[in-house]
């Protein structure tokens, strides 16, 4: 029994040993899977905490899940793409501060075969029209991100109400949205950098790009003092400060997967 | 070939990886302390709850049994708001650290040590009753009697609670963040290998974790073997 015992407190004192070595100078960063997913981050991060020391955490979730991490005083900092959601997040005083960061675009994925035929499409509202009225199979996000929110006001714009069997809602991050698109043969709204760095297309090509609409915005948002005094805002600010400085928007134009650049960094 | 996942598992346990590493060190440090807590707890009360007996003790028995039910992502949600910082836990500042996972973990894992070593240690007490009579044994001194005796179950019973620790991604995916370094474990690295269409490289870290659960199985049932020669 003794031995047992003592196994036990050796175990406890070797995980406690384990983590103790970490630095302690550190951020949790609420953020999307877009970003985690293209591996912009294993490319910005390292120089970051090169420049000033604080290791960023990334949690990647959907941006609605991410602006509940930080409503709760989860994380101590959030870079999401819902512009008019962060606006909102800051009038209601959950943040108090929001900056432009950098932009990638969505573009629009299908079946080589493209039997809605929206290569030929003249713009992206045209584009969802086409598929609507084909009624090919379409595999939407469905779970509130970014990428979701801003395709639910495309087909708003292409006077649309998606709905029917080839609408598939799937609540699912942008990888497995991906992956069911490829087993089905549908169509599907990616952003850019996760479609770039997707290892599993099998028959789904990339069929419309480049409509301004589909410009993806990114901000950074620096959270409420009065809301959640015991974040570490300060360090967030170095973060946050260093996002839109000369070297991180640097570091992000940088950063390319097979020679393609995928985010555009537009801080003003 | 670089797209057979197991050429790929072999590649990844052959060449060492250090980010590899720290997962499957990280994972075998959350599920086995997940596991070692609620064997301290969960032993004990289900070996209470099979040798006293107290009004709605059947109720007891009844929501330890369907507790080994509890979905994953549902044991990941209470803890996530108990350990939120709006929560009444938040003070400790544990989401998003592994010490959060574990207690995710015992909480999926508790009831089912309970609910079995209860069920176990119950089948002894029948064949033992008359002897422990005939010794005037009080209850609290035959619990330790009951589990030494029934330590062979036990131990299956501590792998059941290892697998289903071990498997699980809902709950530690919720409370950990799957962040790179601190609390990826091999379920939240395989999702994210997954999500990004590396099926082979996903396939691969299973199989990985499914020779990992396989040695550890292996070594207890050889020190099960061993130690039931020895004792006869």
């Amino acid at each position: 029994m003794n031995r047992m015992l003592n196994l036990v407190l050796a175990g406890i004192t070797s995980f406690g040993l384990a983590f103790s070595a970490h630095a302690e100078d550190y951020i949790t960063l609420a953020s999307t899977t877009s970003t985690e997913n293209s591996g912009l981050f294993d490319a910005i991060l390292p120089k970051f905490e090169d420049a000033t020391g604080i290791e960023v955490r990334v949690v990647a979730v959907g941006t609605g899940q991410a602006f509940e991490i930080a409503r709760r005083g989860d994380a101590d900092s959030l870079l999401v793409h819902d512009t008019a959601g962060e606006q909102r997040f800051v009038e209601n005083g959950f943040a108090s501060e929001r900056a432009d960061v950098m932009y990638n675009d969505f573009v629009l994925i299908g079946p080589a075969d493209d039997p809605a035929n929206i290569r030929e499409a003249e713009s992206a509202a045209e584009a969802f029209a086409a598929i609507a009225e084909a009624e090919a199979p379409f595999t939407s996000r469905g779970d509130d991100s970014g990428t979701n929110r801003a395709e639910l006001r495309l087909w708003k714009s292409a006077g649309v109400e998606p709905d029917g069997d080839w609408y598939r809602e799937l609540g699912s991050g942008m990888g497995p949205t991906l992956n069911t698109a490829a087993a089905m043969d549908a169509y599907v709204m990616s952003d850019r950098a996760t479609w770039v760095a997707f290892g599993n297309p099998q028959n789904l090509t990339l069929l419309f790009e480049g409509d301004e609409v589909l410009f993806n915005q990114y901000g950074s948002l620096l959270l409420s003092e009065e809301k959640h005094p015991h974040l570490k805002h300060e360090l967030a600010r170095q973060w946050h400060n260093w996002l839109i400085s000369k070297e991180g928007q640097q570091a992000i134009a940088d950063f390319k997967v097979d020679g393609q650049q995928l985010f555009f960094p537009n801080a003003k | 070939m670089e797209n057979n996942a197991f050429y790929v598992a072999l590649s990844l346990l052959l060449n060492l990886d250090t980010s590899l590493f720290q997962i499957v060190v990280l994972s075998l440090q959350v599920s086995l302390l997940a596991v070692v807590i609620a064997a301290m707890l969960g032993f004990p009360l289900g070996a209470a709850v099979a040798l006293w007996r107290f009004p709605g003790r059947g109720g007891v028995i009844v929501v330890l049994n369907a507790l080994m039910g509890l979905p994953p992502v549902v044991a990941g949600l209470m803890v996530y708001l108990l350990l939120s910082r709006a929560g009444p836990l938040g003070e400790w500042g544990l989401l998003f650290t592994p010490g959060a996972m574990i207690i995710a973990q015992v909480v999926l894992v508790l009831p089912i040590l309970a609910a079995l070593s209860r069920q176990k240690v119950e089948e002894l007490l029948g064949e033992y009753r008359e002897q422990f009579m005939s010794l005037g044994m009080s209850r609290g001194r035959m619990m330790p009697t009951l589990l030494w005796d029934a330590r062979f179950a036990l131990l299956t019973i501590l792998l059941a609670g290892f697998g289903r620790a071990s498997a699980e991604v809902g709950a530690v995916m919720m409370v950990g963040g799957n962040i790179d370094g601190v609390t990826r474990v091999m379920t939240t690295a395989i999702v994210l290998e997954t999500g990004k269409g590396n099926l082979p490289l996903a396939l691969g870290l299973g199989i990985v974790l499914l020779t990992l659960v396989m040695l550890i199985n292996a070594g207890a049932y050889l020190v099960g073997e061993l130690t039931r020669r020895r004792t006869g």
